[in-house]
C-alpha cells in the first residue's frame, strides 16, 4: 500500500528550480531514504509535503487521496510529521509540556495526567525519555526523541526525518536507529534525508536519490550498493573545460603534515591527513560532504585552529596563522560559503578591497579613487556583472563567485584553495571558474581544489585524494582512475595505498 | 476575496524628510485625547511643544543646550553600533567623564585657559575609554555580551558618584552633596553672552564631523562596517576582529566620556549626582532616529532637544502637569521610531 504519492512536483525560487517534475511514493510500513547532495532539491521536496512550502506544480496525494497540504496544520491533519534538523522545544519546559504544546484540550492543565499521557504515549511508541524532565536538560538526541514523539502524539502515521544523524554522536545514532526500526514494525512510513551513504544502506528499505532538483531513480537497498549511490548522487553532465596539457611539476608549495582537527560539535572532523600539492599542479580532494572537507578548508584559510599537525607554505608555517597572516603568505582562498565570506550590505569595490586594505589607505584615510579604479579593473577582467558601487547580495551566485574569484587571485598567489568552487552555479559561471583555475595552475600555482563533483574533478586534476570520515583514503593520478573507483573510495569500501 | 499582503520595500528617499512630519501629526491624533483630559487644547499644546521653543532666541539657544550632550553620546553609540558593538553603557561612561572632568578642573588652576581645556577633554576622554574598556575585554576574550555588561556598570559608576559626593568629595563650603567648583580655567567660554551654550556645543559637532569621516572614509571605519555586517566574512577577509572591536568600543566610550565632561566644563562646573537624567540611554534614541549616520544622528540630537524643551514649556505655559510633556514626547519618539521601521514596508493586494 502507497502511503503517500507526489506527482509531478516542481518548485521555483525566483529563476532557481529547486524541484523539477519530482515523482516519489512512499510505501506504508518502509524507511524510504532521500539522498543527495547539498542543494538536491531534499529538503525543498519534503516541506512540501509537510506545507511549509507550496509547489508551483503538481499534487500530493495520502493513503490513495488527493490532498490539499498548504500548511504544517493539514500536514499533521493528514498525519504526517516532520522532525528537522533545529528542534522547535521550549528548553524550559518539560518533556510532557513539550509534547502536547498546542495540543492541549480545554483552558485546564494537569501536570500529572499530562505527564501520565505523554508517559504513556511513550511507551506505547518504544520511545525512551522521561515525561518529567525538563528540556533543557536533555541532550540532543533525547531532544530528538523528544521532536519525534510529538509527531507520534499528534497521531501522525508518516514520519520525516531531515538530516536526523547530522546533530548526532555515533551512539546516539544508533539509538535513532533503532526507534525507527520500531516505528516501521509498528506499521509507519518513514522518510529519511541524507547524504551519508552507509546510513541509507544500514536503515532504509528503498533509496531514492536527487540530484539537481531531479528524480535521479529509486532503488532497492538489496539490489544496490554504496558505490552505485555515491555515482548517482555525484554524476553531472561534463562540460567543455578540460585540462589541456599533462606535465606538471614536482615541486611541492603546499604541505599538509598530520593534520587533525575539531568541528563545532567538538567531534574530530580530519584525522592526521597528510597532502602535498606542487607547483603546476592541480591536486583534486573528492569525497561526500561532510567527511571533514570544509573544516581542511577552514584550517588552510586561517579560519579554524587544528587541534595537531602542520600547515606549510614553501618554508613559513602557517599552521596558526591568522586568515590576514594566509593571505598576505600568498594564499588565494576560495571559500565554500559565499554568503559568509562576503559583507553583502557592502559595495563590491569594498568587499574587493576588503582583504588588502592596507594597499588602499593613505594616512589612514581610504583612497576611494584607487578603490573604485581596481574594482572597475577586476570587474572587467574577471566578468563580473556589477557596477562597483552594487551592494554585493544583490548579485547573483555566479557573480558572488566571480568577486570572490577576484579577490582571491588578484595578486597571482602561489597557493589556490577552492572549496566547492562550482557549486550552484550555472553552466557558464561554472566553466569560468574552472578555466580560471586552470590558468591558475599554468602560472605557476600549487592548486588544491575541494570538490563533491566527480566529473569536475577528474577533468581538471593532475592527483586525486579521496577524504572519507576525516581520513584520507588514497591518491591517485586523474587520468588513470575511474569514477567507479573514486565512488567506492568517497564510501570507505576502498583504500589505495599508493599513487 | 482581496487578500493583502506585507511586502518588504523600501519608501523612496524624498519620503525620509516627511517622516518626521508625518511623525508629529500622528502623535498629535494619538496624544489629543490625554491632553484634553488633562483640560489642554491641543492645539495650543502643539504649538508650545513645537513652534514656541524656537520663537524667542532664549528658549531657541536652550534647544542647543539639551542637545549638546545628546550630539555626544549619540555619536558615542553610533560609533559602537556600526562595529556591531552594542555599547548601552554610554551612561556611565559619561559619569566617568563627568568625574574625571571634576577633578582635573579643580588641579588645573593657574594654567593657561587653552591647555586646561585642552586638559579638561583628554581626562574625560580617557575616563570614558577606562570605564568601556571593562566590558570590552570581556567581549573580545570571553565572549561575554556586552549589552548586559555596559548596562550593569552604568549602575555600578551611579554608586560609586554617590560615595564620592556623600564622602570624600562632598562640598566642604556648601555642605551639599557636590564636588569642589572647578577652576575658571577649565570652564568652557560661552558661545553668547549672557546664554548658556557654550564650547561643548562646538565640539560635539566636530566629533559628530570626525565619527563621520572614520566610519565612511577611513580603513578602520570600513573593517567596522564589514564587522558589524558580517563578522564572519570580515574575518575571512582578514580584519582583526577583535582588535578592531576593542577600538570601536574604546572610542566609543571616550566620546560619551565627553559628553559627561561638557556637562561639567560647560554647565554645572562640578559633579553632582544628576549630572545626566539619562542622556547615555537617550543618545541611543538619538542614534537610532539617525539612522546610525553621524549627521542624522545630529539632526535627531537637535530634534529630541527641541522637543526635550518643549515638555518644559508646555507644562509651564498652560500649567499641565510635567509629566503630560513627558508622555507626549516618548509617544513622538515612538511613533517616528516606528515609522521609520514601518517605511521599509507597503501592504499590497496579492
Amino acid at each position: 500500500m502507497v502511503a503517500v504519492e507526489m506527482k509531478g512536483i516542481t518548485k521555483r525560487f525566483g529563476a532557481v528550480t529547486a524541484n523539477k517534475q519530482i515523482d516519489f511514493d512512499l510505501r506504508q510500513g518502509e524507511i524510504q531514504g532521500l539522498l543527495g547532495e547539498n542543494g538536491a532539491g531534499k529538503t525543498t521536496l519534503m516541506r512540501i509535503l509537510y506545507g511549509l512550502y507550496r509547489a508551483d506544480e503538481g499534487q500530493i496525494l495520502v493513503n490513495g487521496k488527493t490532498a490539499a497540504i498548504h500548511s504544517p496544520h493539514q500536514a499533521i491533519q493528514n498525519g504526517i510529521g516532520m522532525v528537522t534538523q533545529h528542534f522547535a522545544l521550549v528548553p524550559t519546559l518539560t518533556v510532557a509540556e513539550n509534547v502536547a504544546l498546542g495540543y492541549t484540550h480545554g483552558f485546564q492543565i494537569n501536570p500529572k495526567s499530562l505527564q501520565k499521557e505523554v508517559g504513556d504515549a511513550a511507551e506505547r511508541f518504544g520511545i525512551e525519555v522521561d515525561p518529567a524532565a525538563l528540556v533543557r536538560h536533555l541532550s540532543v538526541g533525547e531532544r530528538q526523541r523528544v521532536e519525534i514523539l510529538k509527531s507520534l502524539y499528534r497521531h501522525a502515521r508518516i514520519l520525516i526525518l531531515d538530516e536526523p544523524t547530522a546533530v548526532l554522536v555515533p551512539q546516539e545514532t544508533e539509538m535513532l536507529f533503532q526507534t525507527l526500526v520500531r516505528l516501521r514494525q509498528d506499521g509507519m512510513s518513514l522518510i529519511f534525508i541524507s547524504h551519508h551513504l552507509n546510513e541509507v544502506m544500514e536503515i532504509c528499505d528503498r533509496i531514492t536519490v536527487l540530484r539537481d532538483g531531479r528524480v535521479v531513480g529509486t532503488v532497492d537497498k538489496a539490489g544496490t550498493s554504496q558505490a552505485e549511490l555515491a555515482r548517482m548522487m555525484v554524476g553531472r553532465d561534463t562540460f567543455g573545460v578540460v585540462r589541456q596539457e599533462d606535465t606538471c611539476g614536482n615541486v611541492p608549495i603546499l604541505r599538509i603534515i598530520d593534520l587533525s582537527a575539531f568541528d563545532k560539535k567538538g567531534l574530530p572532523a580530519l584525522r592526521n591527513v597528510n597532502l602535498e600539492v606542487c607547483q603546476n599542479e592541480i591536486l583534486g580532494l573528492a569525497g561526500v560532504s561532510g567527511n571533514g572537507q570544509t573544516e581542511l578548508s577552514q584550517v588552510l584559510a586561517g579560519m579554524l585552529k587544528p587541534s595537531s599537525g602542520k600547515v606549510l607554505v614553501g618554508d613559513k608555517d602557517l599552521t596558526h596563522a591568522n586568515p590576514a597572516e594566509v593571505a598576505a603568505c600568498g594564499v588565494g582562498r576560495i571559500p565554500e560559503d559565499r554568503h559568509n565570506s562576503l559583507v553583502g550590505e557592502l559595495s563590491v569595490a569594498e568587499n574587493l578591497a576588503l582583504e588588502d586594505l592596507a594597499h588602499f589607505t593613505q594616512h589612514g584615510l581610504m583612497d576611494s579613487k584607487a578603490i573604485q579604479a581596481n574594482a572597475v579593473k577586476l570587474i572587467g577582467e574577471y566578468q563580473i556583472k556589477a557596477s562597483p558601487n552594487d551592494r554585493v547580495h544583490t548579485l547573483s551566485g555566479g557573480n558572488m563567485q566571480k568577486v570572490l574569484l577576484a579577490r582571491a587571485l588578484v595578486n597571482n598567489p602561489r597557493v589556490v584553495i577552492a572549496s566547492q568552487p562550482t557549486r550552484g552555479l550555472d553552466v557558464g559561471a561554472t566553466e569560468y571558474v574552472r578555466s580560471r583555475l586552470l590558468d591558475q595552475r599554468k602560472t605557476g600555482s600549487a592548486v588544491l581544489l575541494i570538490s563533491e563533483d566527480l566529473d569536475e574533478i577528474i577533468a581538471l586534476s593532475d592527483r586525486v585524494a579521496v577524504i572519507y570520515e576525516g581520513r584520507i583514503m588514497g591518491l591517485v593520478q586523474a587520468r588513470e582512475v575511474t569514477v567507479e573507483q573514486l565512488g567506492l573510495m568517497m564510501s570507505g569500501a576502498l583504500e589505495v595505498q599508493n599513487g | 476575496m482581496a487578500r493583502w499582503k506585507i511586502e518588504r520595500l523600501p519608501a523612496p528617499i524624498w519620503m525620509r524628510p516627511l517622516i518626521p512630519i508625518a511623525a508629529i501629526i500622528v502623535t498629535f491624533l494619538l496624544t489629543s485625547l490625554l491632553l484634553l483630559l488633562a483640560k489642554a487644547n491641543p492645539f495650543t499644546a502643539f504649538y508650545n511643544f513645537l513652534i514656541a521653543p524656537l520663537s524667542n532666541s532664549v528658549s531657541a539657544i536652550e534647544v542647543l543646550v539639551k542637545a549638546t550632550p545628546l550630539l555626544f553620546t549619540g555619536a558615542a553609540v553610533t560609533f559602537a553600533f556600526a562595529a556591531g558593538y552594542w555599547n548601552i553603557g554610554a551612561e556611565g561612561q559619561l559619569y566617568a567623564g563627568a568625574i574625571a572632568a571634576a577633578a582635573m578642573g579643580i588641579s588645573v588652576k593657574g594654567l593657561p585657559p587653552v591647555l586646561a581645556i585642552l586638559l579638561m577633554i583628554a581626562a574625560g576622554f580617557a575616563a570614558g575609554m577606562a570605564w568601556a574598556l571593562i566590558p570590552a575585554l570581556l567581549k573580545i576574550k570571553l565572549a561575554v555580551d556586552e549589552v548586559v555588561t555596559t548596562l550593569l556598570m552604568n549602575t555600578v559608576i551611579l554608586f560609586f558618584v554617590s560615595f564620592l559626593l556623600n564622602g570624600v568629595w562632598r562640598d566642604p563650603i556648601s555642605g551639599w552633596p557636590q564636588s569642589p567648583t572647578i577652576a575658571n580655567e577649565a570652564i568652557f567660554p560661552k558661545l553668547i553672552p549672557m546664554a548658556r551654550l557654550h564650547l561643548g556645543f562646538i565640539l560635539a559637532w566636530i566629533v559628530i564631523g570626525i565619527v563621520y569621516l572614520v566610519l565612511r572614509r577611513s580603513a578602520l571605519g570600513l573593517r567596522m562596517r564589514s564587522i558589524g555586517l558580517n563578522p564572519e566574512a570580515a574575518r575571512f577577509a582578514g580584519v582583526n576582529v577583535n582588535r578592531t572591536i576593542l577600538t570601536a568600543a574604546l572610542v566609543s566610550g571616550g566620546i560619551a566620556g565627553l559628553a559627561g565632561m561638557s556637562e561639567v566644563a560647560g554647565i554645572q562646573y562640578h559633579l553632582i549626582d544628576a549630572i545626566s537624567p539619562g542622556y547615555g540611554y537617550t543618545g541611543i534614541i538619538a542614534a537610532t532616529l539617525g539612522g546610525l549616520n553621524p549627521l542624522g544622528v545630529g539632526l535627531a540630537s537637535l530634534f529630541i532637544g527641541l522637543i526635550e524643551t518643549g515638555a518644559q514649556s508646555v507644562s509651564r505655559a498652560m500649567g499641565v502637569p510635567i509629566y503630560l510633556g513627558n508622555v507626549v514626547e516618548a509617544a513622538l519618539l515612538l511613533v517616528t521610531l516606528s515609522m521609520l521601521i514601518l517605511q521599509n514596508y507597503r501592504i499590497r493586494r496579492s
